[in-house]
């Protein structure tokens, strides 16, 4: 294995994943329909374990704590998106839409 | 070699990311989002932990790309498209995501990174699943409960009641 380490510094993958983040932050703040959301979601949650992930193997390989973390973040977000689809297809369900701005009985 | 590698991988996913964000149309969202998730995955090709792409690869191309993509057909009967947002709402989400983006650059600028790290060792699957079932066990154990609470409960809620339609 030819050394990753030193051609790419860690900051070419942490601003990766600022910029992935970002991306995300603005889909979730411009998306209406509520799947479309979670995807931005994912991508946000994407991003959070390539910056794990990168910190771990350039700084800590022993202790494999970024990598195990990420794996824990991927299960969350498996076991988030079929719970909160299961929501969504409720709500669509009772009142005919998926679009988050037309759900606002709570809001305000 | 490994710089264009990952120059590659990064373009896939940035550019796989912002057709997520702006595509109107919903299907092609959730494509682009697959090849930003394949593209993670060469990200962690590229950080020598071959397991994680592996998983990548499995959870999200396999299942929750096709979980969305259900749930997409499911519940936009009449349009597969999506209006555009309201300009405020668009002006609002631009503003901040690009102040976040500010702030991340700013943070990676002034910050002192580590240099000389030396080799990438490469991680085996055997030490991560030592790892995974020694150290870290009880929260392993606390993640599949997790899992398992979280699908019966959306089996419950998705499930028709009596009398619904």
């Amino acid at each position: 294995m030819e050394s990753v380490a030193q051609k790419i510094p860690l900051e070419h993958f942490i601003v990766l994943s600022g910029v992935l983040f970002s991306i995300g932050v603005f889909g979730v703040l411009s998306r209406r329909n509520a799947v479309l959301v979670l995807m931005s979601v994912e991508l946000m949650l994407n991003a959070v374990s390539i910056n794990l992930v990168a910190f771990a193997v350039y700084t800590a390989p022993s202790l494999f704590v970024g990598i195990i973390f990420a794996i824990f973040v991927i299960t969350i977000a498996a076991a988030e998106v079929g719970l909160a689809l299961a929501v969504v297809l409720r709500v669509f369900r009772n009142r005919g839409t998926a679009n988050i701005d037309e759900i606002n009985t709570l809001k305000w | 070699m490994t710089q264009i590698f990952f120059d590659l991988m990064a373009a896939i996913v940035i550019l796989g990311a912002l057709g997520v964000v702006l595509v109107r149309s919903t299907v092609y969202a959730a494509l682009f989002l697959i090849a930003s998730l394949m593209g993670v995955a060469g990200i962690y090709v590229l950080l020598s932990t071959e397991f994680l792409a592996l998983v990548q690869v499995l959870i999200y191309g396999g299942a929750v790309t096709v979980l969305l993509l259900f749930a997409l057909m499911l519940t936009k009967v009449r349009d597969l498209r999506e209006r555009a947002p309201e300009p405020p709402q668009l002006a609002g989400a631009v503003a901040a995501s690009l102040a976040l983006l500010a702030g991340f650059m700013t943070m990676v600028y002034k910050t002192t990174w580590p240099r000389n790290v030396g080799q990438i060792t490469p991680i085996s699957f055997n030490q991560i699943g030592t790892a995974l079932f020694n150290r870290w066990a009880v929260p392993f154990e606390i993640a599949s409960g997790v899992l398992l609470v979280a699908l019966v409960g959306a089996i419950v809620i998705a499930m028709q009641e009596e009398g619904e339609r």
